[in-house]
């Protein structure tokens, strides 16, 4: 059932995969998230209760959300380095680690500068904000266990289990915050039988949703790319891919 | 099986009583925090009540980290731990009972000196018992979900300050649960729904979490 996966415990097919997907990844990104930012900023109607300032959510609702997924992500590669013993899904673990906690700041700088304007504060201790606060911390935590090895074999167990440890708390966090404080509007975009949102805000958004997944699958696969080819550097194949990719 | 379970934990009870001093800094360095927070936030006794559950359980998580690095790394620095595994004895059984002794040596006398603390804190009889329960179901849950932690680290240099970055977002949601407890109990009202939860997430964490410490262990031997 698994044999597709084995041919990727070897790095050099890993990347050549990267290698072959890359291009599909950023160019779509590049054009879901040109369209989708014109659509939404430009000719999107105006909250009638808001005003223009809503047009904020088509960064951070986008940005919130795979923050969200590519912490699962993450903990899916490192179940699948542990369980399979595949080292290529560690490195892809510690590729997507910093591109999620890069969403997760922006997700909680637009929620700021979204939340001075509507609610009058930067930053209030609600459920939403605290569990993506601890998200990021959650990430954090990750990335530096994995710094903090010379081992990168060793570093990335440490940080799978670690990663793993935080998936299995991230709903019990999210439930606690939210039976302690709730002050966020409740979500309007994935009740799918019928948003509460109109339809002309609701596509651009949902273009921006997939923007914001394909950047982050090109971000990963380039940072995937690299990681291959920093710790396989020893190895002919990188050797002589870098010196192919040198000349051209 | 048992009679190497046996061994461990009488091993690890005598190692720890000979080592007071490192018992009693943690206990220390709880009652200390607390006692800053009058000086930090004003002597008003509503204020102090208001605060105090909050202020005592994040002291408690504070200390218990300071103590929990002791859990595993002379073991490991001397290769005790490495003869263990070595031994065929169960790996999470062995790590349960360690993790135990821990909580016995360590956190209790916490527990213990929680009354005193009550007092400078001004908790009302209601908020302390509630306080004493979440305390007794909510801190083998620290040590339990902080021995993962310990044993990725335990190899490092300088693993403290990375263990409580590690750590703390973890203990988020104890914290809430244990804090909203001693709220309900000084509103006169029923904390079981609360303990409850901690209760669950106790038995969840003893259900995996010596698995997770184990091979936490594992890969910092390697």
């Amino acid at each position: 059932m698994w044999k597709w996966l084995h041919p990727y415990a070897k790095s050099e097919s890993t990347y050549r995969l990267c290698q072959t997907l890359l291009p599909w990844f950023s160019i779509s990104a590049a054009i879901t998230l040109i369209s989708g930012l014109i659509l939404g900023l430009m000719f999107a109607p105006a909250d009638y209760q808001q005003g223009d300032s809503f047009r904020i959510i088509y960064i951070h609702v986008p940005s919130a959300i795979t923050s969200m997924s590519a912490y699962a992500a993450m903990a899916v590669a490192a179940l699948i380095g542990l369980v399979w013993q595949i080292r290529t899904a560690y490195m892809a673990m510690i590729a997507i680690a910093p591109v999620g906690a890069m969403m997760t700041f922006i997700a909680l700088f637009t929620g700021a500068a979204w939340g001075k304007p509507m609610w009058g504060t930067w930053w209030v201790w609600d459920a939403r904000l605290t569990s993506e606060l601890v998200l990021l911390f959650l990430y954090l935590g990750v990335i530096s266990l994995y710094k903090s090895f010379d081992d990168k074999i060793q570093a990335g167990k440490a940080a799978g289990v670690m990663s793993l440890v935080g998936v299995i708390n991230l709903p019990i966090i999210h439930y606690s915050v939210e039976w302690w404080n709730t002050l966020h509007q409740g979500a309007t975009i994935s009740k799918f039988d019928k948003p509460s949102i109109a339809p002309e805000m609701f596509w651009p958004l949902m273009v921006n949703l997939l923007a914001a997944v394909l950047l982050i699958g090109a971000i990963t696969l380039k940072r995937l790319q690299n990681e291959l080819l920093r710790r396989e550097i020893h190895r002919p194949w990188a050797v002589k891919t870098l010196l192919k990719e040198g000349k051209s | 099986m048992t009679a190497s379970l046996l061994a461990v934990f009488k091993r690890d009870l005598a190692l720890a009583f000979r080592q007071r001093a490192e018992l009693l800094q943690p206990m220390m360095f709880f009652v200390l925090v607390i006692s800053l927070f009058p000086l930090g936030v004003g002597p008003g006794p509503e204020i102090l009540q208001k605060i105090g559950p909050g202020v005592i359980w994040v002291a408690a998580i504070l200390s218990s980290l300071l103590g929990m690095e002791r859990l595993f790394r002379d073991d490991f620095q001397d290769g005790t731990l490495e003869q263990i595994m070595l031994s065929g004895a169960s790996m999470p059984l062995v790590c349960v009972v360690k993790v135990a002794v821990h909580w016995l040596a360590s956190i209790v006398p916490l527990i213990l000196l929680s009354p005193l603390l009550g007092l400078f804190l001004n908790l009302t009889l209601e908020m302390y018992w509630a306080l004493l329960a979440t305390l007794l179901v909510g801190t083998p849950l620290l040590s339990l979900v902080g021995a993962v932690a310990v044993g990725l680290t335990v190899g490092l240099q300088k693993g403290g300050v990375l263990l409580a970055l590690l750590l703390l977002p973890v203990f988020v949601p104890l914290l809430i649960f244990a804090t909203a407890a001693v709220e309900a109990a000084s509103l006169q009202i029923s904390y079981s729904a609360h303990l409850g939860l901690i209760g669950a997430m106790l038995l969840f964490a003893l259900a995996l979490a010596p698995m997770a410490i184990a091979y936490a262990l594992k890969v910092s031997q390697s």
